[in-house]
């Protein structure tokens, strides 16, 4: 059997120790009417070599981004990962380790984590930052849920310009726990300034807006803060982009509470989805509030210097049913993907990553509305690197057109709510050929 | 200790070649000057040379599968092939966008089509989604079904969830998550659900009871049908945590022995590695009649191939992730699954099951173990209260010692009804030899105790650093490295 070491006359040898003769013996504690009579009905067993060919050839029916050129995005991006991510992550002694509860043989780990919530926090430029969630939409959940606990208001104003899957995942949070939750009307693409001054009072515990929100545009950061400071106790919860964060104006700058987003962008593959891991950072006062696992800088015996889990206190496995979260893990080689991602391009890099995205983008957006029928859907706002365009003929048409020309043209904002709309993503893997040539399509398939 | 990449740093140097830009445009063109960041995020400026040299001397300090022995009770440390990874890290898996057209990825949907029904034999379950990314979150999606089930008949007192003391952490805080109240049910004088306990707790309060089977003692719990008739008979629902799977496989089917929903955490009981600590894969098992409750989408089929399925939308509890859950792992397990066939996975069990009675046997004269009475299933829970008592040597001081002679640690202090416990799960993966090494080590520590207990306080000695301080980790909170400039 695949996998498995020991040989007949060892397992036979095994029982005879354990005082048995048959495994059926060991099992007869379990009624004999559940024991399974018959097989499993299961394909026969490939071997190493069936299964490769069969994968395989599954995978080759699938059209992946790297044989084409995609304008896909919505929340998970196609950022440039160098090959030393790979060969950092692909190694067993991080991807085969437990969670680090044992300190003294988890030091790569506990260190890697460290470093992480270090980088989380230049990026951020908040104090705390954790080991990170399951990814940007749960860690969304979890931030407007430590906001209710550390508040004891039961009322979060979420901007209604977020990504809508985010809004789903809270809503299944927070549901039937006797909290409130209540949308920001959006206008031209950005939330609407004038319904949160109308809808934020003292019984609010947070505020939460994401930038660049779902549509790529940058929200007004500093008036949304103010707004929400002047409440008693309303905490500001931003959303946001990692890469972004490089050249925009970070969440310590607008003085946001909680700094949550998506950071699948730094160093890790799309992965049709998942896996994808959210990062998650606070001010030092809310660290006792806050969810998910959390590493820290101590010493050993010796008096050298060491790292170990700490402030467990918060977590499932001792406060149980008055846990800060259900959490038990966190997606540790997706940060480790990260951490790796942020050392090789560092301080320049980043900003490099950043700079290119912006601009290819707006050269795009800026050729794209030259073509007759397409314009910016929200022309009056600043976008990242994403956009949505109004589109002559309905955006499937198009998408589908495109795709004989292997290119992924975009999001289909229908699914949305959204006609004749297509949302754009640029990274800095697009050349200006790249760039070019999907406008020649454009022009061609309308 | 190492130093930390932030103090490797230098002003200027470089680990990234990326193309120079060729559009025409400037940042200030685009970006208003008042939305620019005043300070750069201070992130480290080093070569690929440094950054590899440092994250594989970091990979040197960790214990991991392909290095030694992890008899970590509950977890299932079994051995992750390295087919799986191969496959899994392929372009037509890995670089695949969740918004493709369902045409460009019938490959991938298939994959996740045909895991969803492996999944739901191997278990006796109708329908299985994959969207849960972890173990705790597929608890958190059964209680939603759970929820939504009481729900849809108009059952809004249903707020009570019941589970033994023995229950993994994660259950009573998933349930608070959920919005259920928790009741705990003491376990009886065999480690078990206490059927007469329970009959006296349950009412028409009663949403569901959530067991793990076999339980945290790593016992079978043969009254099931009993108390799923409790259960039923006040339109209860039954969860089970499917953490000790392993023991099960193609030997019993949960689905068809009262339960009626389940997580299974492919992280363990099918391979997938635990990535020091994530990303893992909590998919949910239910029967039939809470099909139509499962996260959308699903994932179906029909004349034109297999796509994502919306169609239960309005009964759906809903989502729980961005797109469609930890993919890139659910291909693992596909595959593990794939190699095993209907006599793997039956050997998967019985495999995991002697093992564990073999380890018990052989060690239950040097250790406490309160249930050696009754054989264990894929794993046993001994403790170290003899030598507490006779010679001050806590569990920790024999998980620490046990570190020393190359081994992980067991699980320990848990579960909490178990005084001193040492929880050993040594999974189907690990040879006789391995076994009879760590045997050896096991009676080794017992003899030192004996001989010399002072030392064990203060092991281990052999290991990348030395016992580490985890108060003062809370005490002077240092979670961030000082970077200044």
């Amino acid at each position: 059997m695949p996998y498995i070491s020991t040989t007949e006359q060892e397992r036979q040898e095994m029982l005879r120790e354990i005082g048995v003769s048959s495994f059926k013996e060991l099992i007869a504690n379990i009624p004999e009417k559940f024991v399974m009579k018959d097989k499993l009905n299961l394909e026969p067993a490939f071997s190493e070599q069936q299964i490769s060919r069969k994968v395989f050839q599954l995978t080759n029916t699938n059209k992946c981004t790297q044989a084409s050129d995609s304008y896909l995005g919505a929340g998970v991006y196609d950022h440039f990962i160098p090959a030393a991510v790979d060969t950092i992550v692909s190694r067993p002694e991080f991807y085969t380790a437990y969670t680090p509860y044992q300190a003294e043989v988890s030091q790569g780990t506990l260190q890697f984590i460290y470093e992480y919530q270090t980088m989380i926090c230049e990026l951020t430029g908040m104090e705390i930052a954790n080991a990170s969630m399951y990814d940007g939409a749960s860690a969304a959940a979890e931030a407007i849920l430590m906001a209710i606990r550390s508040t004891r208001k039961n009322k979060a104003l979420i901007a209604s310009t977020i990504n809508p899957n985010f809004k789903n995942v809270i809503e299944r949070y927070t549901e039937g726990l006797g909290i409130e939750l209540e949308f920001i009307n959006s206008v031209n693409g950005v939330m609407d300034i004038k319904d949160l001054e109308a809808k934020v009072n003292d019984d609010i515990a947070c505020v939460l807006v994401q930038s660049p929100n779902f549509f790529g545009n940058i929200e007004d950061m500093f008036a949304t803060e103010k707004l929400t400071h002047q409440t008693k106790k309303g905490l500001f919860i931003a959303s946001t982009d990692p890469i972004a964060l490089a050249i925009t104006n970070s969440p310590a700058e607008y003085n946001a509470d909680i700094v949550i987003g998506e950071g699948q962008a730094l160093g890790n593959n799309i992965n049709y989805g998942g896996p994808l891991f959210g990062f998650f950072a606070t001010k030092l006062a809310m660290a006792r509030t806050m969810p998910g696992r959390l590493v820290g800088e101590t010493l050993d015996e010796a008096g050298n210097k060491a790292y170990s889990l700490t402030l467990q206190a918060r977590e499932q496995h001792i406060r149980r049913v008055k846990a800060t979260s259900n959490i038990c893990s966190n997606q540790s080689l997706c940060t480790l993907a990260a951490t790796v991602y942020m050392a090789l391009m560092g301080r320049e890099g980043i900003k490099e990553v950043a700079t290119q995205s912006i601009t290819k983008a707006h050269y795009l957006a800026q050729e794209i509305t030259k073509i007759e029928g397409f314009e910016l859907a929200y022309p009056q706002q600043t976008f990242f690197k994403e956009f949505v365009v109004k589109t002559p003929i309905p955006a499937e048409e198009i998408i589908e057109k495109a795709l004989n020309h292997n290119i992924y043209a975009g999001v289909d904002m229908k699914i949305f709510g959204y006609d004749n709309q297509l949302m754009i993503a640029v990274t800095e893997k697009k050349t200006k050929a790249d760039l070019d040539r999907f406008l020649a399509v454009l022009k061609e398939v309308i | 200790m190492s130093t930390t990449i932030f103090e490797k740093s230098s002003q200027g140097r470089r680990g990234y070649n990326i193309s120079k830009n060729d559009v025409n445009i400037e940042l200030k063109d685009v970006l208003p000057a008042n939305l620019v960041r005043k300070e750069d995020a201070k992130l480290p400026q080093s070569s690929e040379l440094d950054v590899m040299r440092h994250y594989i001397e970091l990979s040197s300090k960790n214990h991991f599968i392909e290095k030694g022995f992890y008899p970590l009770g509950s977890c299932t440390m079994k051995y992750n092939p390295k087919i799986n990874e191969v496959v899994a890290r392929q372009s037509g898996i890995a670089n695949l966008h969740p918004l493709q057209p369902e045409e460009t990825v019938q490959g991938a949907l298939q994959i996740m089509h045909e895991l969803q029904n492996d999944l739901a034999e191997i278990s006796g379950m109708a329908n299985v989604t994959l969207q849960p990314v972890a173990g705790a979150q597929g608890e958190f999606v059964g209680l939603k079904i759970i929820s939504a089930y009481h729900q849809a008949k108009g059952n809004h007192h249903k707020k009570v969830i019941i589970m033994p003391d023995s229950a993994h952490g994660t259950n009573p805080a998933s349930c608070s998550l959920a919005g259920f109240d928790v009741k705990e049910l003491k376990s009886n004088s065999q480690g078990k659900v206490d059927v007469e306990e329970l009959r006296k707790m349950v009412d028409e309060n009663t949403a569901g009871f959530m067991l793990t089977n076999p339980n945290t003692l790593g016992l079978f719990e043969n009254k099931i049908e009993e108390i799923a008739e409790i259960i039923h008979a006040v339109d209860g629902l039954m969860y089970m945590d499917g953490a000790n799977f392993n023991a099960l496989l193609g030997i019993v089917q949960p689905g068809k022995i009262g339960f009626d929903v389940m997580h299974y955490n492919l992280h363990k009981t099918f391979s997938t590695p635990h990535g020091g600590g994530g990303p893992g894969s909590g998919a949910v098992g239910v029967v039939e009649h809470l099909t139509k409750f499962l996260p959308v989408p699903m994932i179906s089929k029909n004349d034109n191939g297999y796509f994502l399925d919306y169609s239960h939308e309005k009964t759906s509890i809903g989502k729980v992730h961005t797109y469609y859950g930890n993919f890139g792992i659910n291909v693992r397990a596909y595959v593990y699954i794939k190699m095993l066939g209907a006599e793997g996975i039956r050997s998967v069990g019985e495999n995991a099951v002697i093992n564990a009675n073999y380890l018990q046997a052989k060690l239950k004269d040097y250790y406490n173990i309160s249930h050696a009475d009754q054989y264990c299933m894929h794993e046993f829970v001994a403790d170290g209260t003899i030598q507490k008592k006779k010679y001050g040597v806590s569990t920790l001081d024999i998980a620490k010692r046990l570190l020393d002679k190359g081994y992980h640690a067991p699980t320990i202090y848990f579960p909490l009804i178990i005084s001193e416990a040492i929880m050993i799960e040594p999974t189907e993966t690990e040879s006789k030899q391995t076994l009879d090494k760590f045997i050896s080590a096991m009676i080794e520590i017992a003899h030192e105790i004996e001989t010399d207990p002072e030392s064990l306080h203060h092991a281990p000695f052999n290991t990348p650093v030395r016992r580490v301080d985890d108060v003062r980790a809370v005490k002077q909170l240092n979670v961030r490295f000082p970077i200044e400039k």
